[in-house]
């Protein structure tokens, strides 16, 4: 998938684009039905989201991350700006005033998708519990106090399942390392 | 430079699945800016957001939908823009991005307005009133009045330093106050502190006199 993208990124590889599209566009699509978008928006949503995938690919870093996370977050941005009319404030990784990544030895260095696999199956292995807050927060878009209000358990319950949810996370990526 | 106080990962999630509002989304996002540490665990978390979109059951798009595109794909993408990271001459701004868009520029295009005791801030529009962004100016080794908070208040550090009972809080620190914290911050002796403010619901101040201010100064 990370060819793929690269592929656009460099040589604007229509093939390359219509074989991410086809594995792409259905799952964005399904993600962005979420919380009652009709079918017309979502589909008026994957159109634009996919079409930013093509115009940005040049911005994809495969070091930084794989190909389904890139373009989960423009996925997000898409439904923010399009669905919530309201603007997302990003870094910009150009900046000169942004502080950089430290560098890492050649020991540490995993591929963004090799760890974006590790993660997809760390968060399989979670508690249940600490799997619907997760699943709540990217699926049904909502802030974490919503989901303590959803779900009728108390906010600092909500926090620590957040936080217990991502160490088990780091910590498998770290056994993996 | 290193940042001592982070967001929470509950708000770092929020950030991430794109359920936060602007207004505190400038103060994460500004956090993020300086802070590797947080980036890695933002991007961590974007993993786990596209691990459930690649999971759920794929919904067919209209048959349309990409012959839209195979003729469509006309539009030029993008020119990636390489920039030259050679302008050590210039020192880098003090608002990192994606502040210094909002403000329109760095610190000294700032135009600051009169708090009084020596304060200034600054508001910060944005698309909606569900926060209230600001910068602040506090006076090198003045505090501000003690208050607690009607919601949550975050406080990013941009230059100076500040203390209160729970720590030091410099340059990248984020403090993320909500109704349990009464505090009465010091701005360091070194240099005026300043810092961006983002708050849902205006502060409590404990004592008469800043509360008979408060509606004219707008905190």
């Amino acid at each position: 998938m990370e060819e793929l993208l690269i592929a656009v990124a460099a040589s604007q590889d229509r093939e390359a684009f219509h074989s991410l599209f086809n594995y792409f566009a259905p799952r964005v699509k399904s993600y962005l039905q979420q919380k009652g978008t009709s079918p017309e928006l979502a589909e008026e949503a994957v159109q634009e989201a996919m079409l930013n995938v093509w115009r940005k690919a040049g911005q994809f870093d495969p070091q930084k991350a794989s190909a389904s996370t890139w373009i989960f977050a423009i996925a997000r941005n898409t439904r923010i700006d399009l669905l919530r009319k309201t603007i997302r404030p990003e870094l910009d990784p150009n900046d000169p005033s942004l502080v950089p990544d430290p560098s890492k030895s050649a020991v540490e260095i995993v591929s963004a998708s090799e760890e974006a696999e590790q993660i997809r199956s760390s968060v399989a292995l979670l508690p249940p519990e600490q799997q619907e807050v997760l699943r709540l927060a990217f699926f049904e878009d909502i802030a974490h106090t919503e989901i303590a209000r959803k779900l009728n358990i108390p906010l600092g319950t909500v926090k620590s399942r957040i936080r217990l949810a991502v160490q088990r996370i780091r910590s498998e990526i770290g056994e993996h390392k | 430079m290193n940042v001592y106080h982070h967001p929470s990962e509950a708000l770092l999630l929020d950030y991430s699945s794109g359920a936060l509002d602007e207004g505190w989304s400038i103060a994460i996002a500004t956090h993020l800016a300086l802070c590797p540490t947080c980036r890695q665990t933002v991007r961590d978390m974007e993993a786990i957001g596209a691990a459930f979109m690649e999971n759920i059951k794929p919904t067919p798009l209209s048959d349309d939908s990409l012959s839209i595109f195979s003729t469509g794909l006309s539009i030029e993408p993008d020119q990636h823009e390489i920039t030259v990271k050679s302008k050590l001459t210039r020192p880098s701004p003090i608002l990192p991005e994606p502040l210094r868009r909002y403000v329109g520029g760095d610190i000294d295009q700032v135009t600051w307005q009169r708090l009084g005791l020596g304060a200034y801030q600054c508001l910060i529009p944005t698309s909606n009133d569900q926060t209230t962004v600001r910068l602040l100016r506090i006076p090198a080794g003045k505090p501000v009045p003690t208050h607690s908070h009607g919601g949550l208040e975050l406080t990013l550090v941009l230059s100076g330093a500040f203390s209160d009972m729970t720590g030091h809080y410099g340059r990248g620190d984020l403090q993320e106050a909500d109704e349990t914290l009464e505090h009465q911050p010091y701005a360091s002796e070194v240099e005026d502190c300043v810092c961006l403010a983002v708050t849902d619901l205006p502060l409590r101040f404990s004592s008469l006199a800043a509360r008979m201010v408060q509606p004219f100064i707008g905190i």
